[in-house]
């Protein structure tokens, strides 16, 4: 069996299994902690509390008017790198074929050349995201061995991406053998560090807009 | 940074024989049993963005990264990743987390309780939503059960659970009560049997702001509301809250809600006064075990209420250009944001607004048990001049508030900076602004 014939088979199973059971198992042991319940009257009913928690999760994308000048900034230029993926994961052909063969169906694409231009942008502002973490003190404080290998590992997918896509370095079915394997290594990684949070982020929004509506707390 | 002992363990009794491993340990079951299934979904969802920093004054002010409000709950993040996150074997063997040390708990002193108002500003701004206020909280308890409660929060806490006030007073707070009731010519309801409405105070009213006592007396007098204090049940404040001793904070508590009961009472009347609304109206069910038998209402609630019912009427007063500040436990914690702001209209007041008002204003600086603890006090005047800023922009003359602790704090500002401005109660505006049925105040 060849890399690329690895890397998409037994290799790729592999970690799609690890993947799947570590987020099923990160998720179940929330449920395995006892839930508190809240005895204290409240002062918004549950079906308002919900609505006005669900709505959390689209109001809390974007700074509020008194934090944007401090963080606006910041959170534009996360937001337009987590773009930037979304648009190359989900827009590239390729992808798209290989996500439609899991799936059952497929979407119209975009040109190549635009993804290109998406990836090489994406991998810009992932290496500014890093600049940051290392200059900001406060990420600089923050950050330990899960950010740091979480962003290596999606950078790595990203720049095997882009040296498939240009044929540069080595014969295509090596670079897309090296490109499969990196994002079996990010599916295997997946479940034991931070990029859970593409799990967590809605809920976790959600939960506590609902627990902040039932008091009538700011949210 | 400045490296506190282990304050808390001079005072604590038993505890003083504890060596520094124990307190960790302990100080880490106490905060592995709090872990709920929110508490550690909200550790979990953590993407280390540093965000929060740039809501919280004590950063605003500092730019010190180590005031980033998620850092302050470090160790206990470290402990909940090591012992009992779902991945915590592999967290181990690789070493990933390292146990928290003895050291490093005594410096974390500084940042959950000196350098933390539990203010919530900082539960508005993280991208995953995350109510990082609730994890600080939580991390204080654990500290107390390490005996790293800081000296003066402890003290008042063991002191106001034994005896039902926070320290020694020359009289007892209910001959204070009664007397302050002769000096403003106003009849103070203590210990009747039955009522529908029962009164508290802050003992900061008592000892510093006695008018406020008068004027929550007055304005329940001019409603007619069947109302009491009790005087087993006097003090509104709650230090078990501030120096994060749950099961003191459920017993002085208690006094409260026994002596409601006692007296049938459909409503427990918070006073002026911000944490003690958290601790009754958002913590006591919990604590108690099961739903209160009675409403908890804020004063201004209460009067607003009031307001809309048509049973209070008031005369315009004549503040001129006034500004607000939103004590944050009342307002961004406790969802008393349109009360204070009604009243203020039926006053007729020209009110305006601060910079970052209502759920994102910034903390006075003293709440969360800062203003007791006195190495604190430094840090604490750097964070208040972003307040004090605000408050001057706003070109009001008068300011005003509902929180007395928060008054307290201003007034120590106006002592220390030689500040032009202090804080008025709005309640005791309502008070001098009251009138009666045949129109005349």
């Amino acid at each position: 069996m060849d890399l690329l014939g690895f890397a998409r088979g037994p290799a790729f199973w592999g970690a799609l299994a690890v993947f799947f059971l570590g987020v099923v198992w990160r998720i179940v042991s929330f449920a395995l902690l006892r839930i508190r319940r809240d005895r204290n009257r409240p002062r918004n009913g549950m079906a308002k509390s919900i609505g006005e928690g669900l709505l959390v999760i689209g109001t809390r994308s974007w700074p509020h008017r008194e934090f944007i000048g401090r963080t606006g900034a910041g959170e534009a230029l996360g937001y337009s790198y987590h773009l930037g993926l979304f648009t190359i994961v989900l827009l590239f052909t390729p992808h798209i074929a290989f996500l439609g063969s899991l799936l059952g169906f497929t979407w119209p694409g975009l040109p190549s050349s635009i993804v290109t231009i998406v990836s090489v942008l994406t991998a810009t502002l992932f290496l500014a995201v890093l600049f940051r973490r290392v200059t900001n003190p406060v990420m600089r404080l923050l950050s330990n061995f899960d950010d740091y290998f979480s962003w290596a590992i999606t950078m790595l997918v990203i720049l095997t991406g882009l040296a498939a896509t240009a044929h540069v370095g080595a014969r295509y079915e090596t670079l897309l053998g090296l490109h499969i394997l990196s994002f079996d290594a990010l599916l295997v990684w997946f479940p034991f560090g931070k990029l859970m949070h593409a799990f967590y982020i809605f809920p976790s929004r959600a939960i506590n807009g609902i627990l902040l509506s039932r008091k009538g707390a700011t949210s | 940074m400045s490296s506190p002992a282990f304050v808390g363990i001079a005072t604590r009794g038993s505890a003083e024989f504890m060596s520094p491993t124990s307190q960790v340990a302990e100080a880490m079951r106490g905060f592995s049993s709090e872990i709920g299934a929110l508490s550690a979904f909200r550790l979990e969802s953590c993407i280390h963005c540093g965000i929060c920093a740039d809501s919280c004054h004590f950063y605003i002010a500092t730019e010190d990264p180590q005031y980033t409000p998620i850092w302050k709950v470090e160790p206990f993040k470290q402990a909940y990743k090591r012992e009992s996150s779902a991945f915590a074997p592999l967290f181990r063997l690789f070493g990933l987390k390292r146990e928290v040390t003895a050291a490093q708990l005594a410096e974390w002193q500084h940042l959950l309780f000196d350098s933390c108002n539990m203010c919530g500003r900082c539960s508005l701004i993280c991208p995953m939503g995350i109510d990082v206020a609730a994890l600080i909280e939580q991390a204080r308890h654990a500290m107390f059960d390490a005996g790293l409660a800081p000296k003066e929060l402890y003290d008042k806490a063991a002191h106001q659970r034994q005896t039902g006030q926070p320290e020694e007073s020359a009289e007892p707070y209910r001959d204070q009560l009664l007397a302050i009731g002769r000096e403003f010519n106003v009849e103070m309801p203590m210990d009747r049997p039955e009522a529908d409405v029962m009164l508290c105070v802050p003992r900061t009213d008592i000892e510093h702001y006695p008018s406020a006592v008068a004027a929550l007396a007055r304005v329940m007098q001019h409603l007619g509301v069947s109302c009491t204090f009790r005087s087993d049940g006097l003090v509104a404040e709650n230090y078990g809250y501030f120096a994060g001793g749950k099961s003191w904070q459920r017993d002085i508590s208690l006094r409260l809600i026994e002596q409601a009961i006692a007296c049938k009472a459909k409503t427990l009347l918070v006073p002026e006064c911000g944490h003690a609304y958290t601790a009754l109206r958002w913590e006591a069910a919990d604590l108690y075990g099961k739903p209160l038998p009675f409403q908890v209402r804020h004063v201004t609630e209460f009067l607003a209420d009031a307001l809309r019912a048509g049973d209070l009427k008031l005369r315009a007063a004549a503040t001129g250009p006034t500004t607000f500040h939103d004590p944050c436990q009342l307002v961004r914690k406790g969802g008393v944001q349109d009360a204070p702001r009604a009243i203020m209209k039926a006053l007729g007041v020209e009110l305006h607004e601060l910079e970052n008002h209502g759920g994102f204003a910034f903390c006075c600086g003293g709440g969360g048990g800062v203003l007791d603890i006195e190495r604190a006090a430094p840090l604490r005047y750097r964070t208040m001049e972003i307040k004090l800023r605000e408050i001057d922009d706003t070109g009001a003359r008068t300011f005003l508030t509902t929180c007395s602790d928060c008054r307290r704090t201003f007034d120590d500002a106006q002592a220390h900076f030689g500040w032009d401005k202090a804080p008025e109660s709005l309640l005791e505006l309502v008070a001098a602004s009251l009138v009666n049925a045949e129109g005349t105040n």
